[in-house]
């Protein structure tokens, strides 16, 4: 692959906003330590090539759904900072008005179903969104990510099986950052390779470095259109890692030393701002330039999110029933 | 004009005035659009595959699957009609029912539709334990939904296509017995609650119950079958000198408060009568309310007729035990008169 191939303020559009979830994370984490954030963190650095990679393969009209741990996944989507960010506050600017939380960012109305965090739990409404597209006639895709961790619940049979039955658009990503919580997949999967378990319901099954953004990007453009298609479902594992805890104060000590040494050196934005230089697309001060902007940016919306409103008490008795 | 229908007769003729009015409605479940099969395990949809079939979606046994599926479809803007084969088999779909179903609207802040009906058989019914239960105890509690409990042809059709239109989340408890089902899946022990159907539309609110008899010495509560075992135990009374007033709630949320506690200002008197264990259900829920709110207008303590804390027993003897009858209902509305 080489940059030739790629518009230059596209590849760094890709690199910008891995940069975000990256400063985004980074900061909630700070925020989440010092005891300001209310709440409870899942976090994705060292993921940021699965979300971003995907979703720049989609189109406007696609939907996604997340997971517990959904910030990158809504920041690669396009929920702007401000609105992540004030939802993480609990505040009314905040994209579920503050009713959702950490856990439940998103809006449809931007290609994102509010977050899913019961593991598995997005994987058949995913499928039911895809049969919507399909009943209608619209060549749309929904999109479903999931970790590890999904892919050993009941649901997770269930949802693929009907999803492949009935050639939906839609593709399962699986995130494998080889631990769901504290557990590593050795100890619960026995197949060498999640995607292997596709073949169980007739449904292709690729897996491929989750780490490298535009080899993320170009194969979910594939199987995309695959699926825009009527070729029906893909399940695709996307091969990283999780270079911060599960959640909270998780100081993640059942990752071997040695492990976390070569995923650190393999994370994926140092990997890609690398290419970039190697390939002459930019240069590592512009590369420097660009977090310094981003770390502004991600201050700018803490300062606003903590200048929000709070919502009023018995706001919390709106939005039941229509 | 109108037409004699069971319970069974006017959903499907419900759900298919629907899947005409709006392009948007589709039923999904398990055994359902299978041209030689059943219509679903109570024939409610049967036959609808013949001007339906692209909206009539068969589903593996999966009702986790196929309710996230509905929900899903739901936040698309369609209209889908979700139904399991036994309402026992919600407890496998309870993470999307109950976790996705249910709140999926309120975490948005508002912004996610889910304009979606679920349909689950309930009643005690010689099936034992596990095709049996009263899952109304279960839903209750669960903000998100609305639960509708039709114990008539008429209120089945009108309440369905209220369900329909509403534009929430609405799961519609039906009762085996009362059903109707005709032909291969027709019940034993069943009783009649067809009601003469109008040739017109029509439909029935959400949220509002009916006085099915007047009386003047007790209020009597009951939904689905006991409903209408309530009329039979009101009949026997009458001959006793006892008047009884019998309320059909129909939807158990919303909760129709002003109509009981207009009955029960009248009479001063409630028996509670339930299908399921008395902990924690129905029965519960209403006197607790009912202490709170208008202990001052009760004559007597509040009388709960319900089945024990146990699960259904499959024997016919010991499920009559279960179960309440007209008997045991009248004996419980005797021994309140007897208190005051």
């Amino acid at each position: 692959m080489t940059a030739q191939s790629y518009d230059a303020g596209w590849l760094v559009g890709l690199y910008r906003r891995m940069v975000l979830l990256r400063e985004f994370e980074d900061r909630v984490k700070l925020l989440f330590l010092e005891g300001s954030m209310p709440g409870t963190i899942h976090q994705y650095q060292g993921q940021e090539a699965c979300g971003v990679g995907v979703c720049a393969a989609l189109e406007p009209g696609d939907v996604i759904t997340s997971t517990h741990r959904p910030h990158g996944h809504a920041l690669a989507r396009g929920l702007t900072v401000d609105e992540v960010m004030g939802e993480l506050y609990g505040k009314v600017t905040g994209c579920c008005k503050g009713k959702g939380g950490s856990m439940h960012v998103g809006d449809l109305s931007k290609g994102m179903l509010p977050a899913i965090a019961i593991v598995g739990g997005g994987l058949p409404i995913a499928a039911g969104m895809a049969l919507a597209y399909k009943m209608g006639g619209e060549k749309r895709i929904a999109v479903s990510f999931m970790g590890d961790g999904a892919t050993n619940e009941g649901i997770f049979h269930e949802a693929l099986n009907m999803a492949a039955i009935w050639d939906l658009p839609v593709l399962y990503v699986v995130e494998n950052n080889l631990y769901a919580a504290s557990t590593s997949v050795k100890m619960t999967v026995k197949t060498p390779r999640i995607s292997d378990r596709a073949a169980a319901y007739g449904m292709r099954g690729v897996t491929i470095d989750g780490n490298d953004v535009l080899g993320v990007y170009e194969t979910t453009r594939e199987l995309a259109a695959a699926a825009r298609s009527g070729k029906g479902p893909t399940l695709l594992e996307l091969m990283t890692y999780r270079i911060t805890g599960h959640s909270r104060r998780d100081p993640a000590l059942y990752q071997p030393e040695e492990e976390r040494k070569a995923a650190l050196a393999n994370e994926p934005i140092g990997r890609f701002g690398r290419w970039l230089v190697a390939e002459n697309v930019r240069t590592q001060a512009d590369l420097d330039a660009i977090r310094a902007e981003v770390k502004a940016e991600v201050q700018g919306a803490v300062d606003r999110a903590i200048a929000a409103p709070e919502p009023r008490p018995e706001d919390a008795l709106e939005d039941l029933f229509v | 004009m109108s037409r004699r229908l069971g319970i069974a007769e006017a959903l499907r003729e419900g759900i298919a005035e629907e899947m005409r009015r709006d392009p948007k409605v589709f039923c999904i479940g398990e055994d359902i659009g299978i041209p030689g099969g059943w219509g679903g395990a109570f024939t409610v949809t049967y036959g609808l595959e013949k001007e339906f079939a692209s909206r009539m979606v068969n589903t593996p046994i999966a009702e986790a699957g196929l309710m996230g599926v509905a929900l899903g479809a739901a936040l698309m803007g369609m209209r889908p009609i979700a139904d399991v084969q036994y309402g026992d088999f919600l407890f496998c779909a309870m993470d999307q029912v109950a976790n996705q179903v249910a709140k999926m609207r309120y975490m948005s802040g508002g912004k996610a539709q889910v304009p979606m009906v679920m349909r689950a058989p309930v009643g005690v019914t010689g099936r034992g334990a596990q095709h049996a239960q009263m899952m109304e105890p279960f839903f209750v509690p669960l903000p998100g939904i609305k639960i509708l409990v039709p114990s008539t042809a008429y209120d089945a059709k009108g309440l369905l296509k209220s369900a329909v239109r509403d534009g929430n989340p609405v799961l519609i408890f039906e009762h085996k017995l009362l059903y109707g089902s005709k032909g291969p899946r027709s019940e034993s022990g069943t009783v009649d609650a067809s009601s003469d159907i109008p040739d017109g539309e029509y439909t029935v609110p959400i949220g509002k119950g009916i006085v099915r008899r007047e009386g003047t010495d007790v209020t009597v509560v009951g939904t689905h079958l006991m409903m209408h075992r309530s009329l039979e135990a009101a009949q026997a009374l009458s001959k006793e000198g006892i008047s009884v007033e019998v309320i059909d709630p129909r939807s158990l949320v919303p909760f129709d408060w002003e109509l009981l506690k207009t009955s029960v200002a009248k009479t001063n008197r409630l028996v509670v009568v339930e299908e399921s264990p008395k902990r924690g259900g129905l029965g519960a829920e209403i006197a607790a309310t009912l202490a709170e709110e208008m202990i001052d207008s009760l004559a007597a303590p509040i009388v709960r007729v319900a089945a024990p804390n146990t699960p259904a027993p499959f024997s016919p003897p010991m499920e009559r035990f279960y179960v309440p009858q007209v008997s045991r209902i009248a004996e419980g509305i005797r021994g309140l008169m007897a208190m005051s």
